[in-house]
Order: structure tokens, then C-alpha cells, then sequence
């Protein structure tokens, strides 16, 4: 994955001009672009694995660009994994109860915190390389999507272990079916810590998961009442985990017999009755398929268009492909309109960027780092209700860092580079000399190599111009003239429009 | 324009080549905007009943067997309401008569979702109300901050804009006013319009234009801001203050105070937190002047169900007591303390309207007419010094 990077070169100054003619033609597109039949076109194609994946590769454009929208869309959903291909931390198999620390001297407290930041770090790390390497990409937006939509956090997880689980479920289902998504989720001992199910019981029950199962997870605010969170919360007793292994727990002696009157009905539930009960309901689907669609599509649902896919989402048992072919397959997802209408999140920005410009690196922990100055720091979203999104990705600190970022990856003038990357914030890097070292060192690892990248086009604009494979959108901002080869690049990635998907 | 002539200019030649579109203020506009609004989030719902505690209420001890402060710990302020201990810089601004508190602050059908009730306090809205602007970006848009002001407001450490979102406002959002400019100088290039997302990139990076020709760094002060988050938040709030180009309005948050789990500890340090970033805030705007023109408001979208829960901690619950705190403030107890014996639904009733705090400000301090940014006519309260 390591490129070591070279100064552009005469030699490839060539390319550039001849690629400059194709981004000459901002916002037309070429005529080997226009779809020729039932078939795609490159700049749908584009479209299509910038919104469902991070990035555009020119030679994945050309092979999509060929397909009928059908076949393309099913693509994209085909062969998706379930499991991450990275290794994970070697410390996540096993589990360290987080409770322990209560009893512990204050030397072995300090202990137990540092591992647990080093631990969020390596955690932060992990997924961050297997979004950067995925040959899934889906996957990983959907197991980020559902992380925003059934948030945890470290902050009060307090363990990497359970942290690491909740991952691997979210991922095991992230493309499967809902129910079996929810049902795993609601009894996952970091969402139990997170909202407090693990100490919920008769007599004295604890409302927060019983609210949030119902606001985020399934109905959405305004369709239950304070008496339905009350009741929910007496079914969810007993739900717990046990110390030692960290796994769930039924604990039946602290848990609600009597009966219970949820949403109109009334009997002696347990947790999973009222989860049945709110996937019976037809709000649930359409909660869900409207966040799709918001993640997806637009910022702003058709609310007809959206009931329509709830409905064959909800018919379908909660399969979760069959709403994303039912958004992916439709006219709205193509609209010029939409195109390059959603923000894209800092994790795409990031990961993006890096993987459409194929940039090297040795380390994800300065990659880590930036997610979180720009606001998107996973496993710690801000609250329950996760990251807010869209139009709120941007604003004064986070458009600045996002520039800075990009203003550093294609800087020419190394020197430069690393005069910058020594003023660089460490803020949250591991502590001491060699945490601030080995943040330096694989920060300066981080390298894009303009000559190689561009040697992709050699033969031709493949994918279309650069501008239409970087860009959803004509730039914003007056190309500069003449510019070419890196410079393009840059104006390109310093452009508005590339901040949006 | 051709890019690497402007890159090179740095960030003297934004400024300049921003300012005509921005435009200058017009005579007389606005002038109750050279006084400051700090609005200070207590993001989670804050246990109000532990700060501002009601240690001769039987019913407090009864309700709280475990959590309540005892009564030979609070920081008394009158013969039945005292402050927790950590509150203990809160108090010197107490005795300066600095500090107004105002009990019992709500609003009717209370919400008791974290977002849904914070969406009420932010947009000024009923309970069943949907608004999609904050108030201050309407009072903002109703009584327009001064052109040459560096922004109508600053967010500082977070990232949702709460009271300030708004089409229509300067806001921009910064931790650190350095850092801010050193990053300002990339430069921005004039761009062109399209659809809504691009839009707000393109009227950010306007503001930041905006700001950063406006703002200035190099202010130091002695005061010593505490070493926290909060601490760094009102450290740069100090240095916004202090700055010559005017400011509307700031807003820092304080994360955390949602305590469903073992409260006892962690409240005791988010309120030592607040406590001490408030009184630093106060020591460093004495030093340039600008405590007296400086008011700062607490709020939160809830306080926490005065019965404890079996966890430690605190369920979501309704009215709370805020703080109000400035050389402007007349110094005192507001409001109505808590009626413990006359729960709704295990909840307080409330005694303020939320809406009154914020018609303090906007009639008050700022000399505006509250009724259209506020949607209905609120009584202000009467807690500024003529």
C-alpha cells in the first residue's frame, strides 16, 4: 500500500495537456460518455459507486458504464462480505470487564485508562484500514450507517471489546435483514452498557433503551407516548450481561412479570415482544427507508416514493437489499437534480480521497485522528441520535480542516509538507515521545504520487476527463487556466463541488 | 482570477478581496449588539436539583436517598436554597451579586426527548410547535448585527449550531481563534451558486472570509482558564470578546450532564467545570472591560426527574434552574423554587417560561422587540440593573 512519492515530471506534463482538453469540457459530457442504449454511461456509473461505495476507480467507471441500470445496480449489490478481511486488535477476543476498575488502586486505574485510549485508537484504526482496503465498500458504508443509526460509544462502553462486537454484528447484518439487525443489536452487551439496560429492573426500571428503541430505532418521534416507554421498559428487565465474559444475560429474577400495555396491547411481554411489536408497525419501515434514502439519495425523501419502498422493504421481512435495490433502481437515484446534492461525510471525504487517488500510507492513525477533528470520530458519535449529517459535516472548523487536509496530500513541495506536519495537532495521539513520533513518522507516510496516479489516463480519458471522475459536479469555482497535472488536481479538490457526493 | 496570484496574496488580500461583497453597517443599526449575548449548553439535561438545591425541602431528602447533597455541604444562598460544593466559584459571583438564578425555567407539555426538547429551547418553539430556524437567527433576521461585525455568532467547540441555525446568519464555528486564522489563510475564491449543498459550502466559506479578516489573535490575558475542554472553550470566548470587530452572540457547550448511571461523581465534576470556566470568564472579561457588557445565560433541554433512579442516577425529567451571570445582571434568586410535592407525572411543573429568558435578552439587553423572533408575547424577567 506504501508509494513513495515522486516530483511531477516533464514526462508526464504530456498527459496533462491531453487530459486538460477533456477537463476543458466542464459539466458537458464527452460522447463516449452519453449511454448508448439501455446501457449506463459513465457519468451514472461514476454516480453510482461514488454513492455506494467511497470512490470511482476510471477502470470500475468504464466496465458499469457498459451495463443496462439493472445489471449495474446488481452489481453493486452482489458479492457483498459480511465480515471484515482486516485483522482485528489482538486484545479484541478477549474481554476485560470495565467494572473492575472501580476496585483498583489509582496507579492501576491510570493503567487500565491509558489501555483503554490505546485500545479506542488501535479499534479506530482497524476499521479505518478496512474501509481504506475493502473490496466491499458497501458493506463497510452500511456497517457505518447502521453504527450512526444503533449508536454506541467508547466513551461509555469503556470497553474496545464489546466496541469490537457491536462492530462485527453490525457488519454480519449490515446488508441482511432488519429484524434480525434490531434483535441482535438490542440485546448487544455494548448497546446494554450504552443505554443502560444492563441495570434495569423490576421495581425501578431504566427508561433510556426503551425510549431510544422506539425514537431511533424503529418509529421515529411522535408515533408512541410516555406510558408506551414506561411499560416498554418493564418488558426490557432482566436484560443484562454477565461480568465475566462480557456475552448477554437473562436474569429472571430481575425481570417484570406482570403484564404490559405497549402500543394498544396488552400481555405479559418480554424484551422481544416489543420488538415484534414495533416491526409490525408500518412506521418502522418507513423510519428506516427514509434514513436510506436520505443516506442514498437525497436530503429531502419523496415521501410517496419513500412509502412505496417501505412497503416492499416491510413485505419483504425486513430485507435489507431489497430497499437498497428498491432506492438504487430508481429514477430519483439518477436524477441530474440529486446529483452531487448530499454532503459527503467526513468518513467519505477521508477515505475517499484516499482511495480515488490511491494515496500510500503506513499507519491510519493520522487518518484516525482527522475523522475526529472533522467530526466524525466512529465508535464515539456524539450521542444516541448519532451524527446529525448532511449539511451540519460542514461547517467553519470542519471546511478549513477538510481544505487543509487536501492542501497538504497534493502539495508538490515536500519540504513544505513536512515543515507543516510538524506544527500538525497530535491531540488525542498516543502520549509521550514515541506517540508524537510515530504520528510524525505516518504522517509524513502519507503520500500521493501525481505521475503514477495519472499514468491511469495514458491511453485516453477511461472513467471520462479527470474533473468527471473527481468531481459530481462542474466545479464551482473558474478552473485555473493552463492548469494541468497536479495543479488540476488540486484546484479540482479545492473545489466546493468536491465536497459533495 | 487566476489561482496561484491569489493563493500567494495570503490572508491580507481575502480580507480585501472579500469586503465589498460584505458591505458596511448602516448608522444606528443594530447598536444593542455592542453589548454580548454567552450562551452557555449544559448538553444532556443538567440535575438542577443538585446544583441549585432545595436543602430545607424533606421531600428533596426523601425523593434522593441517595444522590442528595446534605445540607451541611451546600453553599447556602438563602434559608432554604444553597449550591452544590463544586459550585464554589459560582458563589464568588453570587456574593458580587453577579449572578441571577432562575428556578423552575420550562415550558407547557414538556418533551422528554433529549432532541426534541433541545429542538424547542434552540427554536423558541411551542411543544408542538415544528421551527426551522433558531431564535437567535431570527432575532438575527428581524434586527440585523452590525455588517462590520466579524459574525453574528460563534459556536465554539461544537459542531451543531443550536440557537444560531439558520439560513440566513453570519455563524461560523471555531475551537481555538489561532488555529481558526492559520487555516483561514488558504484562501477562498468567489464561487459559483447551485444547489442547496453546494450553496452552504459556498456561504461558509464566506463567513470564514468574513471572520477571519475580522478577528484578531494577540490578546493575553493573567487570568488562568482551567485545563478542560470547557476551560479552553471560555478561553477562546474571552479572546472573542475581547475582540474590537463586535460579535452577536456566542455559544459554548459544556457535553455529559446526561446522568442516567452513577451521577454522583460526574455531576460533581461537569459542575466544578462550569463553575470555574464561568468565574475565569468573568476574571478575563474584567481585565478588557467587558464584563459589564457581557451577559451569560445557561440553558439546557431539560432538568432530571427529582425522584433518583436504581442505577444512581437520573431519568430525563423538566424544569431546571438556569443561571444568568454578568456586570449587567442584578444579582439574586428568580423564578419559583421547586414544588416537590406537586409532581406531574414525577416531574416538576414548571414556573418560568424558557421563552421569558430569552425575552430578557432580546427586550432587555438588547433593546429589540421579542414578540416576532419569539413567536408570542413573554414577559421578560426583571434581573438587569437599569
Amino acid at each position: 500500500m506504501r508509494h513513495h512519492a515522486q516530483r511531477t515530471s516533464f514526462a508526464a506534463a504530456a498527459v496533462f495537456a491531453s487530459l486538460l482538453v477533456w477537463a476543458c469540457a466542464a459539466g458537458a459530457q464527452s460522447p463516449a460518455a452519453r449511454p448508448a442504449g439501455g446501457a449506463l454511461g459513465r457519468d451514472a456509473a461514476r454516480h453510482l459507486l461514488n454513492r455506494t461505495g467511497f470512490d470511482a476507480q476510471p477502470a470500475r467507471i468504464e466496465a458499469l458504464a457498459q451495463l443496462s441500470r439493472r445489471d449495474a445496480v446488481e452489481s453493486v449489490l452482489a458479492a457483498t462480505s459480511t465480515t471484515a478481511r482486516t485483522p482485528p486488535p489482538a486484545w479484541a477476543g478477549e474481554f476485560v470487564s470495565p467494572r473492575r476498575g472501580r476496585d483498583l488502586t489509582d496507579a492501576e486505574r491510570k493503567e487500565f485508562q491509558r489501555e483503554l485510549r490505546e485500545h479506542a485508537l488501535e479499534l479506530k484504526g482497524w476499521w479505518v484500514t478496512e474501509m481504506l482496503t475493502t473490496p466491499s465498500p458497501l458493506t463497510e458504508r452500511m456497517t457505518l450507517f447502521w453504527h450512526n443509526h444503533f449508536t454506541s460509544s467508547l466513551q461509555k462502553v469503556r470497553s474496545g471489546t464489546l466496541m469490537y462486537r457491536q462492530n462485527v454484528l453490525l457488519r454480519r447484518h449490515a446488508l441482511g435483514n432488519f429484524a434480525a439487525l434490531l434483535k441482535g443489536v438490542s440485546r448487544d452487551p455494548a448497546m446494554l452498557v450504552y443505554l443502560d439496560s444492563a441495570t434495569n429492573r423490576r421495581g425501578q426500571p431504566n427508561e433510556n433503551f426503551a425510549r431510544e428503541v422506539m425514537e431511533l430505532f424503529t418509529l421515529g418521534e411522535g408515533h408512541y407516548t410516555e406510558a408506551d416507554i414506561r411499560e416498554a421498559a418493564r418488558a426490557f428487565t432482566g436484560w443484562s450481561i454477565d461480568r465475566e465474559s462480557g456475552e448477554f444475560l437473562w436474569r429472571p429474577r430481575a425481570h417484570d412479570t406482570g403484564p404490559k400495555t405497549v402500543l394498544g396491547r396488552t400481555g405479559d411481554f418480554q424484551g422481544d415482544d416489543v420488538l415484534d411489536l414495533l416491526l409490525a408497525r408500518p412506521e418502522t419501515a418507513e423510519f428506516i427507508s427514509a434514513k436510506l434514502w436520505k443516506e442514498f439519495i437525497s436530503p429531502e425523501p419523496d415521501r410517496q416514493a419513500v412509502r412505496r419502498i417501505a412497503v416492499a422493504f416491510r413485505n419483504s421481512g425486513y430485507d435489507i437489499k431489497t430497499a437498497l435495490r428498491a432506492l438504487f433502481m430508481s429514477d430519483a437515484f439518477f436524477a441530474e437534480q440529486n446529483r452531487g446534492a448530499l454532503v459527503k461525510s467526513p468518513v467519505e471525504f477521508v477515505v475517499g480521497t484516499m482511495r480515488q487517488f490511491n494515496v500510500g500510507y503506513s499507519d491510519p492513525l493520522p487518518l484516525t485522528l482527522l475523522l475526529r477533528t472533522l467530526g466524525q470520530d466512529v465508535f464515539s458519535p456524539p450521542n444516541v441520535k448519532g451524527w446529525p449529517g448532511g449539511d451540519a459535516w460542514i461547517n467553519s472548523t470542519t471546511l478549513l480542516a477538510r481544505r487543509q487536509f487536501l492542501d497538504r496530500l497534493f502539495r508538490v513541495d515536500e519540504a513544505h509538507m513536512a515543515a507543516q506536519m510538524k506544527s500538525a495537532r497530535t491531540k488525542g495521539a498516543p502520549g509521550g515521545p514515541d506517540g508524537r513520533e510515530r504520528f510524525m513518522r505516518a504522517a509524513l507516510d502519507i503520500r500521493f504520487s501525481s505521475a503514477e496516479w495519472l499514468r491511469q489516463f495514458d491511453n485516453g480519458p477511461r472513467g471520462g476527463s479527470l474533473q468527471q471522475v473527481v468531481l459530481p459536479l462542474p466545479p464551482a469555482v473558474a478552473l485555473p487556466t493552463g492548469g494541468q497535472g497536479i495543479e488540476l488536481i488540486r484546484a479540482l479538490t479545492a473545489d466546493p463541488a468536491y465536497q459533495l457526493k | 482570477m487566476d489561482r496561484r496570484h491569489f493563493l500567494s496574496i495570503g490572508a491580507a488580500g481575502v480580507a480585501a478581496a472579500w469586503l465589498p461583497r460584505v458591505g458596511f453597517a448602516q448608522p444606528g443599526e443594530g447598536l444593542g449588539y455592542r453589548r454580548l449575548l454567552v450562551l452557555v449548553e449544559l448538553k444532556g439535561g443538567n440535575d438542577a436539583l443538585n446544583a441549585v438545591v432545595p436543602y430545607a425541602d424533606p421531600a428533596y431528602y426523601a425523593l434522593r436517598p441517595r444522590l442528595a447533597i446534605k445540607r451541611d455541604e451546600v453553599l447556602q444562598l438563602d434559608e432554604r436554597t444553597g449550591l452544590h460544593p463544586a459550585l464554589k466559584p459560582l458563589h464568588g459571583l453570587w456574593e458580587a451579586k453577579d449572578l441571577a438564578i432562575v428556578q423552575g425555567v420550562g415550558y407547557p407539555q414538556p418533551n422528554l426527548s433529549h432532541f426534541r426538547s433541545i429542538e424547542i429551547w434552540d427554536t423558541a418553539s411551542r411543544s408542538d410547535q415544528y421551527l426551522g430556524e433558531g431564535w437567535l437567527a431570527r432575532a438575527f433576521a428581524a434586527q440585523r448585527v452590525p455588517a462590520e461585525f466579524a459574525a453574528d455568532g460563534v459556536v465554539v467547540g461544537a459542531s451543531d449550531f443550536g440557537p444560531l441555525a439558520g439560513t440566513g446568519t453570519r455563524t461560523i464555528a471555531l475551537t481555538d481563534t489561532e488555529q481558526f486564522l492559520r487555516q483561514a489563510r488558504l484562501g477562498n475564491t468567489p464561487a459559483r451558486r447551485g444547489n442547496a449543498a453546494l450553496n452552504h459550502i459556498v456561504k461558509v466559506q464566506d463567513d470564514i472570509a468574513q471572520a477571519a479578516a475580522h478577528l484578531n489573535p494577540n490578546i493575553a490575558f493573567k487570568t488562568a482558564f482551567p485545563r478542560s475542554p470547557f476551560g479552553n472553550a471560555v478561553r477562546t470566548a474571552a479572546q472573542l470578546a475581547a475582540n474590537p470587530a463586535g460579535i452577536g452572540a456566542i455559544r459554548l457547550s459544556l457535553n455529559g450532564f446526561d446522568t442516567h448511571q452513577n451521577q454522583a461523581n460526574v455531576h460533581q465534576r461537569l459542575l466544578g467545570e462550569l463553575a470555574e470556566g464561568l468565574a475565569a470568564l468573568k476574571g478575563a472579561l474584567l481585565e478588557v472591560g467587558r464584563w459589564q457588557s457581557t451577559l451569560v445565560m445557561t440553558y439546557a433541554e431539560f432538568g432530571r426527574r427529582p425522584r433518583e433512579n436504581n442505577s444512581g442516577g437520573t431519568d430525563h425529567g423538566t424544569a431546571a434552574a438556569h443561571f444568568v451571570a454578568g456586570g449587567g445582571v442584578r444579582g439574586g434568586l428568580y423564578g419559583e423554587p421547586p414544588r416537590l410535592e406537586q409532581l406531574q407525572g414525577g416531574n416538576l411543573m414548571h414556573a418560568v417560561d424558557f421563552r421569558s429568558l430569552y425575552a430578557t435578552a432580546l427586550e432587555q439587553w438588547w433593546g429589540m422587540k421579542s414578540q416576532g423572533p419569539l413567536g408570542g408575547r413573554f414577559q421578560a424577567l426583571d434581573l438587569l440593573k437599569a
